[in-house]
């Protein structure tokens, strides 16, 4: 962890990759905001961790699987109701730019 | 010299294969191809707000049925988000494996040319929903919009990432297929490269003659059958020499395969950082088999292609030719290999029964329904038949292919009523009586060692049945009398 | 018996009494919905009124005892449920303008169960949008007030099922709990609150805050009755692969014995307690130690960091969890001139400013060369944490402390992002370790507020925690009782 105040830039890009619209003011008060946190964040940076194996999962259980049995999927008309916009039973969405 | 003698191409592939299981990897819904857009969907597979997955056992089963057939280490694995937005994705992640796969550090020999090929890794993930993109050109550049079917959404997959170990096109083909029939024989995928079932992403780079530091790479996508592998991946490994001897530098990317026009274009309109924020998937348990199940697997993984070529290989013969060594590929991708080995027990030669099933049977039973089962026995009735020369070839693959179409019908009736019958040693033996009577200075030449007016008699016993003639049974008419006659 | 008495009731009485044919399960909904009708408008607890459907419900309750039928232990019972719970057919809004208007084609185990053991859902209640906050400020829709007084904030983030019981709108009511959602709110608006252990409550159909720490839990009046739905609640559910199988909590009357137990008082959250919680505190210690349980401080160093780390894991997971709300499948779509646009601006415009600053935290934690240093850090912190509790634990049968370092505040006192965090200081610890914990109140500061000791125990713990709080309850000589109802006396 760096005693950097996140840039105006990080934040820009930060917002892109959630896909976050903001304004300039809130980029500012975003900024701001997260350098304070992060500067909070300071306390842990200073242990020291080694040989600590992180929580990956909060229970300690492994091989949770159900059997291959089919089930009933939704009614169609059901799940397209809440769509935004549909056409031929499929979501429509706007135009995508790039790939992925 | 040519740009190509220059330069080395480097190919490492990324299998994507779709497993067999009955349900999606982590709901109920069905996993199968072709329904009704949207039928196949459920909260957890449209990523409704408060879903979970919960892992389908048969989809572990399988990776680790294809992570031991690749000679992989099964290991302790962890299931990832890898995030990153895109429509066809509900959840805008991909539930994925990262630092720790289920499968690890694997090869397989390439049967033509002997080449190992490694295996990285072989990971458990989900497919993606389907966009359909709605407009002008139909390609996802210059559509109006899309359409999203998520009947795929949460399908199982593998994928089965190798080594840069291949040097062209060629190898790749080679690898690919190969890998296809390994993955087959497992049971875990039907490895449909059409049904999208089987799809590859290839890395690309190249590197002058006597360097050792790889090129930069390009990753190309869609390539949908092994004849588009090869295409891409030579013209992106000329379109990179190409830069590259004029000094230019290859921008890391990934680029789109056309098949129509017969080249990559690189997709990105705008240049951005791939940042997909791995983390482990909390709403899942890591999976830990034990070395039992690791044991069980193996076991009752059944034979694969290398050993079941290798078996043919020794049927054929010391050095089989490249063509047998292909009829010998087809025949296990078709899984026709029982059949050769049931026609050694009746004395059909592996040459003969090699052949039919590898030229014949495997392109008949080629798009039939994934259900249909080879009639075996009937198939091998019909090579008994044509081994003794009851059938000429041509007439054995006529009845084949009426055999292939409908598995019900009784051989010997549909051998009668194709009035292929029966040239017998005796109808033959007096036909070719009739004709020596007719053609006596013929007959005296044979006679005389004129082997090649054999031709001649076989010809005209042709014409005289009507085509019904047994090439075989006249031929050994003919050098029976003559035998007889000159003691 | 009156409209009065029924608020008034616990579920336990309810339930006997609907079984018994005492009086019928119509009578109990009608008098709590008159409640709402009466004060909701002040208290503003509900996103989503249920009421049609829970007079059907009710009468369905009451013909299945006409026909001789066995009635389940919640019988009759009305129950609010946290907005952020899917409910097929009913909108669930998580009180985020992204999904306004969304109506779930499924239904939320825990519903289900509250169901099928004869609870009526009379409503859905308002939260800090996406559960993110410790005040329901953040609901997109409005802020619920605390009905202890309307000037306050009932806490957060299951600010309005909180308030729903302290308001006499129902008995009993269904929160979630990230990092203290169910405590805080429990301690400050003077109810019981119950955070059980990681996996025992099937999160299926919870809409995601952070799925490692989320967990679902009861508000209750009394100790008994949150134990009492939370045995409905509890047990393995096949659709959610971190619910526990062979683990479920039975309910058992309490002997509020607690003599010879070896109680721990979590040195490190007796920092920076407001006055009257520090008493309150000191009270409940020697509370229990009259009552024969052997009390001392106990440290768990690492609980400190807890804060820090939470705030990198919970928003970490966040970000992930909410990437889906994107205005392709469902909710708000705002058009844009492509994808990528529609996805901003829907995202720009439909989520409010804390879950967008959560969300750019998040993002920025598991970004490539931040992960090792912020997200990596914070889960080994977690490790330490759940390491030390298990320490203390081989020493201690229950730990307490403090649910909330202050009474409730006033509107807008928190306007710093961080003063807000440090509300709940004292129960993310419990989240980060997976371990159960719970807010009983115990104690009313000089203006009446309540203020609420926090019990915590280790996993599977509930029965030795329950019974610690209901020592506590019993030896408490306070009640919290709503704005309307102490000035009418």
């Amino acid at each position: 962890m760096s005693n950097d105040d996140i840039s105006i830039e990080t934040t820009r890009h930060i917002a892109y990759l959630a896909r976050l619209a903001l304004d300039e003011s809130e980029v500012r008060e975003y900024a701001g905001q997260l350098s304070a946190i992060l500067e909070h964040a300071e306390d842990i940076a200073s242990l020291d961790l080694d040989g600590v194996a992180p929580m990956r999962h909060t229970l300690s259980v492994v091989n949770i699987m159900r059997d291959d049995e089919v089930r009933p999927s939704l009614d169609r008309e059901e799940v397209l109701a809440s769509a935004p916009d549909a056409q031929a039973s499929m979501f429509l969405v706007p135009k995508i730019v790039g790939e992925e | 010299m040519s740009l190509e003698d220059n330069y080395l191409i480097t190919v490492g592939l990324e299998v994507h294969t779709e497993l067999r299981t009955k349900t999606k990897l982590f709901c109920g819904c069905a996993n199968e191809f072709g329904a009704e857009p949207n039928t196949n969907t459920c909260p957890v597979c449209l990523g409704l707000p408060g879903s979970l997955p919960v892992v389908n056992r048969k989809a572990v089963e399988y990776a680790m049925r294809i992570g031991t057939a690749l000679n992989c280490e099964i290991k302790h694995s962890v299931f990832h988000r890898k995030n990153y937005f895109y429509p066809d994705m509900p959840k805008d992640y991909q539930v994925t494996q990262y630092d720790e796969p289920t499968c690890i550090n694997g090869y397989i020999e390439l049967p033509i040319t002997g080449k190992v090929v490694n295996i990285v890794r072989a990971h458990i993930e989900e497919d993606t929903g389907k966009s359909t993109h709605i407009g002008t050109s139909g390609r996802i550049t210059g559509a109006d919009y899309s359409l999203v079917d998520y009947n795929r959404s949460g399908i199982p997959l593998v994928e089965i990432v190798s080594a840069p170990d291949m040097v062209s096109g060629e190898e790749a083909r080679e690898y690919v297929s190969e890998l296809r029939s390994i993955l087959v024989a497992t049971g875990a995928t039907d490895g449909k490269m059409e049904e999208g079932s089987l799809r590859v992403d290839a890395n690309v780079s190249v590197r002058k003659v006597g360097t050792d530091e790889l090129g930069t790479r390009c990753e190309i996508k869609n390539l949908n059958s092994l004849r588009s592998l090869v295409r891409a991946i030579t013209y992106e490994a000329r379109r990179q020499m190409e830069i590259v001897d004029g000094g230019g530098k290859v921008t890391q990317e990934t680029r789109h395969w056309n098949e129509d026009l017969g080249r990559t274009s690189s997709l990105r309109s705008k240049e951005e950082a791939y940042d997909y924020r791995y983390f482990p998937e909390p709403d899942l348990s890591p999976l830990d088999p034990s070395v039992e199940e690791i044991e069980a697997i193996k076991a009752n993984l059944g034979a694969l292609p290398p050993k079941r070529r290798a078996a043919l290989v020794e049927l054929v013969g010391d050095s089989p030719s490249k063509s047998e060594i292909e009829q010998i590929q087809t025949v296990i991708n078709f899984d026709l290999d029982d059949l050769i080995f049931a026609g050694i027990e009746k004395g059909v030669p592996a040459k003969l029964s090699l052949a039919r099933c590898a030229n014949e049977v495997a392109g008949l039973i080629t798009g039939l329904d994934e259900s249909y089962l080879v009639p075996s026995e009937k198939l091998l009735e019909v090579l008994v038949k044509e081994s003794l020369g009851e059938l000429t070839p041509t007439q054995s693959k006529a009845v084949l292919a009426r055999v292939v179409a409908d598995r019900a019908i009784d051989v010997a009736a549909l051998i009668a009523e194709l009035g292929f019958v029966a040239s017998s040693s005796d109808e033959m033996d007096s036909l070719v009586g009739e004709i020596i009577a007719e053609s006596p200075s013929e007959w005296e030449r044979y006679l005389s060692g004129e082997d090649q007016l054999a031709g001649f008699f076989v010809g005209k016993a042709m014409k005289k049945s009507g085509g019904k003639a047994n090439g075989k049974l006249v031929s050994k008419s003919l050098n029976d009398r003559r035998s007889q006659i000159q003691g | 018996m009156s409209d009065a008495q029924f608020v008034e009731m616990s579920a336990v009485d309810i339930a006997a009494g609907v079984r018994s044919g005492a009086f019928s399960a119509v009578e109990v909904v009608t008098a709590h919905l008159k409640q709402i009708e009466s004060y909701d408008h002040e208290v503003k607890a509900f996103v989503t009124q249920m009421s049609d459907r829970a007079l059907e419900a009710a009468r369905a309750v009451d013909e299945k005892r006409a026909r001789g039928e066995e009635l389940g232990a919640l019988a009759g019972v009305p129950v609010a449920l946290k907005d952020n719970m899917a409910y097929r057919g009913v909108e669930t809004t998580c009180s985020s303008k992204i999904l306004r208007g969304w109506i779930p084609p499924y239904t939320a185990t825990v519903v289900e169960r509250l169901e099928a053991a004869g609870a009526i859902a009379i409503g859905k209640t308002n939260l800090d949008e996406f559960a993110m906050g410790s005040s329901t400020e953040n609901s997109a829709f409005f802020p619920t007030r605390n009905p202890i007084d309307l000037n306050r904030v009932p806490g957060g983030s299951s600010g309005g099922s909180a308030a729903s019981v302290a308001a006499r709108f129902a008995p009993i009511a269904i929160g979630s709990d990230t990092g203290g959602s169910i405590r805080q709110p429990a301690s400050l608006c003077g109810v019981v609150g119950v955070k059980p252990t990681y996996g025992l409550v099937s999160r299926y159909g919870l809409i995601a805050f952070a799925s490692s720490l989320d967990q679902i839990g009861p508000f209750a009046r009394s100790v008994e009755d949150s134990s009492l739905v939370l045995d409905v609640i509890s047990g393995h559910d096949e659709r959610d692969s971190t619910s526990l199988s062979g683990r479920s909590y039975d309910h058992q009357a309490s002997d509020g014995g607690i003599e010879g137990l070896r109680v721990g008082v979590i040195t490190e959250m007796m920092d920076g307690l407001s006055d009257s919680v520090n008493k309150a505190l000191a009270q409940a210690i020697e509370s229990l130690r009259s009552m024969g349980a052997l009390v001392d401080e106990v440290s768990v160093p690492a609980a400190k960091f807890g804060l820090t780390a939470y705030y990198l894991i919970a928003p970490a997971e966040a970000s992930s969890n909410l990437a889906r709300f994107d205005g392709v499948r469902y909710g708000l779509r705002v058009e844009g001139k492509d994808m990528n646009e529609t996805y901003e601006l829907t995202r720009g415009q439909g989520f409010g400013p804390e879950v967008k600053r959560r969300i750019m935290l998040g993002t920025y934690a598991l970004s490539a060369g931040y992960y090792d240093a912020l997200y990596g850090k914070a889960q080994k912190v977690r490790t330490l944490i759940a390491n030390d509790f298990d320490a203390a634990y081989s020493n201690y049968d229950v730990l307490i402390s403090a649910t909330s370092p202050t009474v409730a505040f006033e509107f807008n006192a928190k306007s710093d992002p961080l003063s807000m965090y440090m509300s709940d200081v004292c129960t993310i610890p419990s989240n980060l370790a997976g371990h159960p914990a719970m807010s009983v109140p115990f104690a009313g500061d000089e203006d009446g507020l309540p203020i609420g000791i926090q019990v915590l125990a280790p996993s599977f713990g509930e029965s030795v925690m329950f019974k610690v709080a209901s020592a506590l309850e019993a030896a408490a000589k306070y009640r919290a009782v709503p704005q309307w109802a102490s000035t009418e006396k």
